[in-house]
């Protein structure tokens, strides 16, 4: 007896359609709600089916998502969303699994998890709301917290230096690695859309502000004013540049990084051509590193999606291919296919 | 030539030598050559948990016990009769485990002056006279078996590594076993090494006819087959008779098997053999820790299939937290914790039944589960079944605890009729189980079965069941997040109402009592076979004493109480510090007489003879059947 997803066609629905009956219970003004409802808004757009798509996330503020959804959702223990999401879509590879995380839950206690997941490249797309704090905690420091913060859990000054979410997920073979923030609805359903059609794990980093805890931590970045001169954004194909009329870009420096320059000094055809596809990770890693936090110009978008067999296919192939070779399973024989003796 | 055969009903034989002497596969080469046979066995291997420790020394050594007989046996047997020692150090770190008068064979070629100082020998145990006690048989096993393979041109290093197929065509010659198994057996394993296949059949017979020629024996042995009931019969260890149980119940469920795990001693070989049974819908995952195996069970189970996790201890400790969300989503999970000696790193490679309070109560929070415990290698298959149909039926996780002693020791086995299995029912929820105020269809995914109080089980794919859950306290019925006091308190009690209701579908506690015993030894798990030998020789002895034996160890069966209270003497044996007795004492409000023992290794028949014979005969008789040996 197996359950499996409904397959007629697809009804129309409405972002209403995706909302579950429970009030959101987030902080008054946090980034999460834009986030919820870039979503919301996505889903219908996508063709997929509610009883078909899968929440499932850990613990933390973000981690109460799933209630917020009207489709299958599971909020699970601290860190460990990755792991249940990938027995689901190993066991499951007829649904849609969707995991939702924070920069503590993925990267501290879940840090694990997480790599493992990509390198397997299951077929997942997590959702990692950073707002590099904990939240739901009351404001110590995560993970990706600047060095140095003043939290209630380092008075003195925070000496941890932080993870890059899309640096590390580049070092752990991830197929599809993005960046994204909670200020523009517009770019986030994009890159959610990018991820989702994506076949294998695909990680989203979402700037989010925390305006309770580290209210403003994106802010120089991504308010409104300073946005074009602060978000780089990467375009498939397209020379790298910023500005409020592509007046700055981005040069390979020689040395294996990037540095930004004035496209007025080096000529458009200096600047690097971003490309999702290369086979080597190198170039999007060196993107990755050329803002240390968010208080410089900082690249957003995809940073790399390539093709490679994903986890749940391979699995499903090895059963397939067993079954070819030794017949559908027989309990009577597998019982009797060591050495055996007959009693009169 | 001898022509003397003597028939014996039984026989103990030990072999022992370095890690890498191959010492573990003969003993399951002569197990399963006299299973082919027809005797009855029972096997206790016993290696280091170094991979290769220090060749030559006591610490490397790797020993294989195996008990054959011609009637019904229950143990591997306290003492051996027969020690092979392929070096010094084997023979020194196994004379306490053979009986005085046994029998050894030396492989002589290894009792040079380096080899004897390293297993700590300041003189030659073969010419000092320490070993008068015994028969020893002075056998160059290494020269004779680079001698055996010189026609094969195998350089004398390689040819050397086959002596132990030497050793066991002498032990074969010995028992009068068939040699033909063997022979196939070398063909299969070698097939890809036809110079192998060579050497170690030059090897393997040159030991057996040895034995036939060499003056050096008097005399061939015989143990004929056991009276066994009709019906076909394998030999099997207790890790791939979970694994078979766990297909079987997945068979029996139509729910496909995922196994979501991390490699550890002694659970791995469960790993080993589902990996292996693609074919049946099986997918394994061998994750990057033991806390994403069960999550990654988890989330199968989610999906609706039969999740299942295994381990050994430190993994139990890892998985707590997974564990107590399983029961709090109220989802079916299968864990099988293979128990081995604690705490912490322990002692991977042995045995002990020190993790039934962990499993009764190691996780935070009012969290009852049920727990299953295998009694014999064998019956590790109907544990396996029996662990997920509660799961599955009750919508919970369930602990099976199986030991190192039952996951790798062997016994035959009678292989049942298939289609005599019982079924199991996931019993999906198929729509909405309710209405709102306007009539509209609901599904309350915490509105409980009434007469199991198990709630459905919704995964995903079905339109008008989409349900969230998670590990927050839930409403009673509708499964929303709850913090309401009175809630969370009528939750604790049905989730435990739940558990406890098991007992009313499984089996009373059956009671093996000839008549008037005041004495009742009541067990768990492993140490069946050896309490139900000294039960045995007490009666032998004109001694009433009644056994019981506790499958299910929560809930216990309903029938418990009638019976511990039926006896004057209730004794519990435990390879722990007692376990099973303080839940007795605590449960039942009973006195308890405790035997127990931490040595990691199986309960001695002579050992529970001697604690148990006391309180049936009275304290004076104390003497054991066997003379009280050692
Ligand atoms: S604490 Fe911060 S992240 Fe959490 S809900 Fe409030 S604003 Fe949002």
């Amino acid at each position: 007896m197996t359950v499996t997803a409904s397959e007629s066609s697809v009804p129309v629905t409405t972002r209403k359609d995706w909302a579950s009956d429970q009030e959101v219970r987030w902080c008054p003004g946090c980034g999460d709600y834009s986030i919820l409802t870039a979503v919301q808004m996505l889903l219908p757009e996508l063709g997929v089916r509610r009883e078909n798509t899968v929440f499932i996330s850990g613990i933390g503020c973000a981690a109460r998502f799933p209630y917020y959804m009207s489709t299958y959702g599971m909020h699970s223990i601290h860190g460990r969303a990755p792991a249940i999401a990938t027995g689901l879509a190993l066991s499951r590879p007829d649904l849609d699994v969707w995991v939702v995380s924070g920069d503590g839950d993925a990267l501290s206690i879940g840090g694990n998890h997480l790599i493992h997941t990509m390198r397997r490249n299951v077929n997942l797309t997590i959702l990692l709301f950073n707002n590099q704090i904990y939240g739901l905690t009351k404001g110590q420091f995560s993970p990706t917290s600047e060095l140095g913060k003043i939290t209630k859990s380092t008075p003195f000054g925070s000496l941890d230096t932080p993870f890059n979410p899309v640096s590390l997920a580049l070092g752990a073979e991830a197929s599809f690695v993005a960046r994204t923030h909670d200020m523009d609805r517009k770019h986030m359903m994009e890159t959610f859309r990018r991820a989702h059609d994506h076949h294998g794990a695909s990680l989203v980093e979402i700037y989010q502000n925390c305006n309770v805890f580290n209210d403003g931590a994106f802010e120089h970045i991504t308010g409104k004013d300073v946005r074009a001169s602060m978000l780089i954004p990467l375009e498939h194909g397209k020379p790298v540049r910023f500005g409020a009329d592509g007046e700055r870009g981005v040069v390979a420096d020689g040395r294996g990084g990037v540095s930004i320059v004035n496209v007025a000094d080096v000529g458009e055809d200096a600047l690097i051509v971003h490309d999702e596809h290369a086979e080597n990770p190198a170039l999007a890693f060196a993107l990755s590193r050329l803002a240390t936090g968010p208080h410089s110009p900082t690249p957003i978008g995809v940073f790399r999606d390539v093709v490679r067999p994903e986890y749940g296919d391979q699995l499903a192939d090895q059963v397939d291919a067993a079954i070819a070779k030794k017949g559908p399973g027989d309990l009577a024989a597998l019982l009797s296919s060591g050495a055996t003796w007959v009693v009169e | 030539m001898v022509d003397n055969v003597v028939e014996l009903d039984r026989v103990i034989v030990r072999f022992a030598g370095d890690s890498g002497d191959g010492m573990q596969l003969v003993g399951d080469r002569f197990t399963n050559i006299s299973a082919i046979f027809g005797n009855d066995l029972a096997t206790l291997p016993d290696f280091p948990a170094e991979i290769r420790a220090p060749a030559g020394t006591v610490l490397g050594v790797s020993a294989f016990q195996v008990h054959i007989s011609d009637h019904d046996i229950v143990t591997p047997g306290d003492y051996a009769n027969v020690l092979v020692a392929m070096n010094p150090a084997a023979l020194s770190a196994n004379l306490v485990q053979i009986e005085k008068g046994a029998t050894i064979l030396v492989n002589e070629d290894a009792f040079d002056e380096r080899s004897l100082a390293k297993a700590g020998y300041g003189s030659n145990p073969l010419d000092d006279g320490s070993l008068a006690d015994y028969t020893v048989y002075r056998v160059p096993m290494t020269s004779l078996t680079v001698a055996a393979a010189k026609p094969t041109g195998a350089k004398p290093r390689d040819a050397e590594r086959a002596k132990n197929f030497f050793a066991l065509g002498l032990v074969t010659w010995m028992y009068s076993r068939p040699v033909e198994p063997t022979l196939t057996y070398i063909e299969q394993r070698f097939a890809s090494k036809p110079q192998l296949i060579e050497v170690n059949t030059l090897a393997f017979k040159a030991g057996f006819n040895f034995g036939e020629t060499a003056e050096l024996f008097g005399v061939a042995y015989q143990v004929k087959p056991a009276a066994h009931e009709p019906g076909t019969y394998t030999n099997i260890t207790g890790n791939i008779a979970v694994a078979w149980g766990l297909i079987a119940a997945s068979e029996l469920s139509g729910l496909p098997l995922f196994l979501g795990t991390y490699p550890i001693t002694p659970a791995s070989d469960i790993l080993h053999e589902l990996s292996n049974d693609r074919n049946f819908g099986v997918r394994t995952l061998q994750a990057e820790d033991e806390i994403a195996g069960v999550g990654a069970a988890l989330g199968a189970s989610f999906g609706g299939q039969l999740g299942v996790t295994t381990t050994s201890g430190p993994g139990m400790d890892l998985k707590a937290e997974t564990i107590g969300l399983a029961l709090q989503l109220e989802l079916p999970l299968v864990v099988i914790d293979v128990q081995r000696g604690g705490p912490s790193t322990g002692l991977p490679t042995k045995s002990e039944q020190s993790d039934l309070l962990m499993a009764m109560y190691g996780r935070h929070g009012e969290s009852p589960l049920p727990i299953v415990a295998a009694r014999s290698s064998a019956h590790c298959f109907f544990a396996a079944i029996e662990a997920a149909r509660l799961a599955v039926t009750y919508r919970t996780p369930v602990i099976l605890l199986t030991d190192g002693y039952l996951a790798n020791g062997a016994e035959p086995w009678k292989l049942p009729d298939v289609s005599d299995l019982p079924r199991i029912d996931p019993g999906f929820a198929e729509g909405p189980n309710a209405r709102d105020g306007e009539g509209n269809p609901l599904f309350y995914p915490y509105l409980r079965d009434p007469e199991t109080l198990a709630r459905p089980w919704a995964p995903p794919g079905v339109a008008g069941l989409e349900h969230r859950i998670g590990g927050l306290e839930k409403a009673d019925i509708s499964g929303n997040v709850s913090y309401d006091p009175d809630n969370h308190e009528k939750m604790v009690e049905l989730r435990a109402a739940k558990v406890a209701g098991i007992a009313r579908g499984i089996p009373d506690l059956e009671v093996d009592d000839p008549g008037g015993a005041a004495v009742l030894v009541i067990g768990w798990g492993s140490t069946y076979g050896s309490i139900t030998g000294a039960v045995r020789r007490i009666r032998a002895r004109g001694g009433s004493v009644a056994q019981a034996h506790l499958v299910h160890m929560n809930p216990f069966p309903s029938n418990i109480r009638e019976v511990l209270e039926r006896y004057e003497v209730v004794i519990v044996p435990e390879l722990n510090s007692g376990q099973l007795c303080r839940m007795l004492r605590a449960e039942f409000g009973i006195t308890t007489v405790d035997v127990n023992r931490l040595q990691a290794q199986p309960f001695k028949v002579a050992y529970l003879e001697e604690k148990i014979g006391p309180h049936v005969f009275g304290p004076e008789s104390t003497v054991s059947s066997n003379g009280g040996k050692r």
